[in-house]
């Protein structure tokens, strides 16, 4: 199984194809921490415009806390169509190219071929958030310096004192890991049923948006199918910057506000997860190979 | 003789089209089997069930002695193929191919000059480390052969193994199967379209058509002197149809063609019927006895419809 | 009886004429005290209650410098002060001359008798319109203060005091005022929760309350803290 694994990590990490998500999420960082550095202070303006008007507001509002959250916040909703465009190519790549049915004609299981490709990609998927988180925070701490971190919410704002920051990206990180996970389950499910790698990949790629704006729509008979949509929970990584309160309305350092919403959005995208999973194990077991 | 692959009652269908149809055949130790049959007839999806790439609708698969359903690992370590053509990854040096495969071929783990052997076998050892996307069809097939040998199988299955080679390549395949077979004792299996080349490396024959078995046997078998066609071609067909139907050939009759009428008897009738015919005064263009086992097959896979036309 | 009519007329009579010079005098006086100090260094602790604003309590520096310089630093991070920061401290509202003084009648605070005294600024476009002082006249303490602005709506400062008391410097100022409406759409922020109701927030009442722990009295201050 392990052998299996460092194959398909070989396979995917010779691929050039892979380097393209490495590629963008570098430009796409880069491109925010510019556009922040040469103009960051009209953002921060705009984005404070109601808080000044009954308060001064000093220090480095502007530090790579905060743009690390912006960054996250902007990217992670494009970062599943990276991630698919490796996890939805894994069965239907090897049945275009003709390499699944040499494949299967050596002593391996079929389960053992989807688990050592499915943690292939979430190794990918790790090392590309891994990567991204080099990038969007210990480079836009290195840029911006640090400071407190005002997460600038809809109806409220929360103020985090920087040492009480870094663990609730840790935190943030691994959530995301696993919303990451979740679509790379989904292309990988979708893979198994095609002889080519554009299909799943649109395929993939389509449910994403179409999820994505069912999410932002704030219509209400949509809200009921809401909670199960797995781009919904995907941005539950946010839940980690928002703190609970005393009876003195203070925050409560190290605390997070809805735990148990975290836990449950958390809970879902595992649902999900483990869901299609055992649906690829399932699917590609009784599958004829005939490409 | 062991059998080594030993096929019974093999069904595949898919939705509606029954691609393989209550199969039954025995592949033993040592032997070259010729596995034909025309485009569609089964054979890939046939050899695609043995390598547990396609479930059978029904019927039973052992080999080496053993249930494919249930031993389906221990049965694969001991076999190697190549599936139509030879696909490997592109963006791979042949040398990472084979290292790769050989890592999960069961063979344990093989020192890259062991590797770099392999790839000699089949001439391959100067592009060892090129990307196989710069080589020819010929050369991924040879790389797709070393991959398939690379845990010295004691059965190889290859399907249509020399499709889209060059002739020097077809040569160069046919070769190998012979080595195998011979220097290495290895069984094989091993199906074309190109029934003369599997006519000079089988020694055994199964043929198939529209997933049906029409006949199995050694060529001693299938080349019966007492099965010998006979093909005539005269001016006038209809009439000498019925000539030949109230004469003494009338049971000899295989099949009535748009051009010719078949016949098949003993090779030591011929004379006597060639003789026959121009007393009988039926206007011969052409008279050709039958002897390869690509105009057998051509006779028998075309034949079963026109004993229909002609038992009308 | 005659006598004593006459006595409260003139005492009435008294108040009405003397009211703006007493005012003035019992600022004079609260002033003198307060200018003892040159400047301060003050060590303490910041809370913000906030509706809209969730903020961990913090420690402060507060700096300030005769006549009207002062700084709230927090002590690392970010700090968020309701505007007209100028009235977290008496001296400030004191230093200039420009103003108009009345008494106003007298009130009790936390037990102690207090004096009103309502200051309306000379200058015209002075953002300030109406200061109400709760002085404390037996200890020359200003108890609590109330002032309305043009731009910055109304705010409310009580003050207590303990230690640090004959310099005129409390240990505890609690500074209440009006906030305006916070909204980002979610759009920008792109949250996707619903389920959060909607918070009317206009015009809550907002308090900052710090605590100081330590003077630093007259030791001299740079005037970079400032900046």
């Amino acid at each position: 199984m392990w052998q299996l694994l460092q194959i398909e990590l070989f396979k995917i990490f010779k691929r050039p194809r892979t380097y393209i998500s490495f590629g963008a999420v570098a430009a796409l960082v880069g491109i925010i921490q510019l556009g922040l550095k040469l103009d960051g202070n009209m953002y921060i303006e705009f984005m404070l415009r109601d808080l000044s008007a009954s308060f001064n507001i000093e220090g480095n509002i502007l530090n790579g806390y905060l743009v690390c959250y912006i960054i996250l916040q902007l990217l992670l909703v494009h970062v599943p169509l990276l991630i698919t465009l490796i996890a939805a190519d894994l069965i239907s790549g090897e049945a275009n190219m003709g390499t699944l049915r040499l494949l299967l004609t050596k002593p391996i299981s079929r389960t053992e071929i989807i688990l050592a490709k499915f943690f292939a990609a979430g190794v990918y998927t790790f090392m590309l958030l891994i990567f991204m988180a080099v990038l969007a925070l210990f480079l836009s701490m290195a840029i911006f310096g640090t400071d407190d971190m005002l997460n600038l919410k809809s109806g409220y704002v929360v103020q985090l004192k920087s040492t009480d920051v870094f663990w609730r990206y840790v935190c943030a990180f691994c959530f995301a890991a696993l919303a990451m996970l979740t679509v790379a389950s989904l292309g990988f499910f979708l893979s198994i049923f095609a002889d080519n790698s554009i299909g799943p990949i649109v395929a993939t790629m389509s449910i994403i948006v179409v999820f994505t704006i069912l999410s932002t729509l704030d219509i209400p008979i949509f809200n009921a199918i809401k909670p199960f949509l797995f781009t919904t929970q995907m941005i539950g990584w946010k839940g980690f910057f928002d703190v609970k309160v005393n009876d003195d309305n203070q925050a409560i350092i190290g605390s997070i506000q809805n735990p148990d919403r975290v836990l449950k959005a958390a809970g879902i995208l595992v649902f999900y997860i483990v869901g299609l999973l055992v649906a690829s194990i399932v699917v590609f077991k009784k599958k004829d190979i005939l490409s | 003789m062991h059998p080594v692959i030993n096929v019974t009652n093999l069904s595949k269908h898919f939705k509606d089209l029954i691609a393989v149809d209550s199969l039954s055949f025995t592949v033993n130790e040592g032997d070259v089997y010729g596995f034909l049959g025309q485009n569609g007839a089964g054979k890939s999806t046939t050899i695609r069930m043995l390598l547990s790439l396609v479930k059978p609708t029904q019927g039973k698969i052992e080999m080496f002695g053993m249930d494919l359903f249930t031993h389906q690992k221990e049965i694969l370590k001991q076999t190697g193929a190549i599936i139509e053509k030879s696909d490997v990854y592109k963006y791979l040096t042949a040398f990472e191919n084979i290292q790769l495969f050989s890592k999960v071929s069961g063979a344990g783990k093989l020192s890259k000059s062991q590797l770099l052997d392999q790839l000699a076998i089949v001439g391959l050892q100067d592009r060892a480390f090129s990307k196989v996307k710069t080589f020819s069809q010929g050369m991924k097939q040879r790389l797709g052969i070393a991959i398939a040998l690379t845990h010295d199988p004691k059965l190889i299955l290859l399907d249509e193994p020399t499709n889209g080679l060059d002739p020097q390549g077809i040569a160069d395949v046919r070769n190998l199967i012979l080595q195998l077979s011979k220097e290495h004792n290895k069984t094989v299996l091993v199906s074309s379209h190109l029934l003369s080349e599997i006519q000079l490396i089988a020694n055994r024959f199964l043929i198939i058509n529209k997933g049906k078995k029409l006949v199995e046997g050694n060529a001693s078998q299938l080349f019966d002197p007492a099965e010998t066609l006979v093909e005539l071609e005269t001016l006038d067909n209809e009439n000498a149809m019925i000539k030949l139907q109230q004469s003494v050939w009338s049971s000899k009759l295989q099949a009535r063609r748009e051009k010719t009428i078949v016949l098949k008897m003993n090779k030591t009738e011929i004379p006597a019927f060639h003789q026959s015919i121009v007393h009988m005064e039926i206007p011969v263009m052409s008279f050709r006895p039958k002897h390869s086992l690509e105009d057998y097959f051509l006779q028998l896979t075309t034949i079963n419809d026109d004993v229909a036309t002609i038992a009308n | 009886m005659k006598k004593s009519i006459i006595i409260i007329a003139a005492c009435v009579l008294y108040q009405l004429t003397a009211s703006a010079q007493d005012a003035n005098a019992l600022i004079k006086r609260v002033k003198a005290k307060l200018d003892k100090v040159n400047d301060y260094v003050a060590e303490g602790s910041m809370k913000t209650d906030v509706v809209f604003i969730k903020a961990p309590a913090g420690k402060i520096k507060v700096y300030y410098k005769r006549p009207d310089k002062f700084k709230i630093k927090r002590d690392r991070g970010i700090s968020i002060l309701p505007k007209g920061g100028i009235s977290f401290n008496n001296s400030s509202l004191l230093s200039t001359s420009n103003f108009t003084a009345i008494l106003a009648g007298e009130s009790i605070i936390d037990g102690t008798k207090v004096k009103l005294v309502k200051m309306l600024p000379g200058d015209e476009n002075s953002d300030v319109v109406l200061t109400t002082l709760f002085i404390d006249e037996a200890n020359l303490l200003i108890r609590k203060t109330n002032t309305t602005t043009r731009e910055n709506g109304t705010f409310e400062m009580e003050m207590k005091y303990g230690k640090y008391a004959e310099f005129g410097l409390p240990d505890k100022v609690i500074f209440a005022f009006n906030t305006k409406n916070y909204k980002i759409p979610k759009g920008v922020t792109m949250e996707f929760d619903t389920d959060e109701p909607a918070k009317t927030m206009k015009n809550k009442k907002g308090k900052v309350e710090i605590n100081y722990s330590s003077y630093t009295i007259n030791k001299g201050v740079a005037n970079s803290e400032f900046n």
